[in-house]
């Protein structure tokens, strides 16, 4: 079963890379993002079972994946509204400056 | 390589990885933002599954909690708070959106290749024990208890540096 988990792994993660490469909406590609962390979170999982010498640790390094993904998603939606603020649209176009 | 036995993880794997795909498949395609939010949290449920699947239920339990709850919440206040007329704007480059796609399949495929043809040992059988919660506490106190506290200090850090960047300037 071990490559079943790894190869749907591997599909969510070229999902999110495309999705994070090819849109413009900020948010959608944060949500891209997620779904690239989710990707490995489920290798993570499947080698915890399937795993040479199966052990919890996995499942550990998992949840501290998810804890992590939880601060940067917080932190992204704030620095996005404040660009909103500062710019006026959620485009990555029209980020491509530090100052105005 | 491909004729696996049909058991019921297979049935029960094959429906959850339907979902998964289909949410981020639909994803990606949708028109409205708000529709790509809710599609995403269906791809998130699948995952809670899968970890059920795989003896990890404290890890299913939370990936409901923190991605299918809150991340989905969130991404939708995101929506919210900056102003959309409900349709994602499309690209205007086609190009682009070619070569993302190129590179994520060529990506996919060196993956798969490698994947199928890796030689995994058949292992030992995993022993999630009686109480998979509590054993991942016992860890998380003992040996993980360095990283649970840096954990902790950054997740303080990073919602406080949230709170300060979305605030508005007083003046």
């Amino acid at each position: 079963m071990l490559p079943s988990y790894l190869t749907m792994g591997a599909i969510l993660f070229c999902i999110g890379l495309y999705g994070a490469l090819a849109k413009r909406n900020a948010i959608i590609v944060l949500l891209s993002l997620e779904l690239m962390l989710n990707g490995v979170n489920l290798n993570l999982v499947a080698f915890s079972k399937y795993g040479v010498i199966p052990s919890l640790t996995g499942q550990l390094f998992s949840i501290f994946t998810i804890t992590v993904a939880a601060a940067e998603a917080a932190i992204a939606v704030a620095i996005l509204i404040a660009l909103f603020r500062a710019r006026g649209t959620v485009l990555i176009d029209a980020f491509n400056r530090m100052r105005r | 390589m491909f004729n696996v036995d049909i058991t019921g993880e297979y049935i029960a794997f094959f429906i959850f990885a339907v979902i998964i795909i289909a949410g981020a498949v639909l994803m990606i395609s949708l028109e409205k933002v708000v529709h790509m939010v809710i599609s995403m949290a269906a791809a998130f449920l699948g995952l809670a599954g899968m970890y059920v699947l795989l003896d990890a239920e404290f890890v299913a339990f939370v990936q409901v909690l923190i991605y299918a709850g809150a991340v989905s919440i969130l991404m939708i206040f995101g929506i919210m708070m900056t102003k959309h007329n409900g349709e994602a704007v499309e690209t205007a480059k086609p190009l682009h959106e070619t070569l993302a796609a190129v590179g994520a399949l060529c990506l996919f495929g060196l993956l798969f290749y490698s994947i199928r043809t890796a030689d995994f040992q058949s292992a030992g059988a995993f022993d999630p024990g009686q109480d998979n919660t509590l054993a991942i506490g016992e860890q998380l106190f003992t040996g993980y208890i360095v990283p649970f506290e840096l954990l902790s200090i950054l997740l303080t850090v990073a919602f406080i540096g949230a709170i300060a960047l979305a605030k508005k300037e007083a003046d």
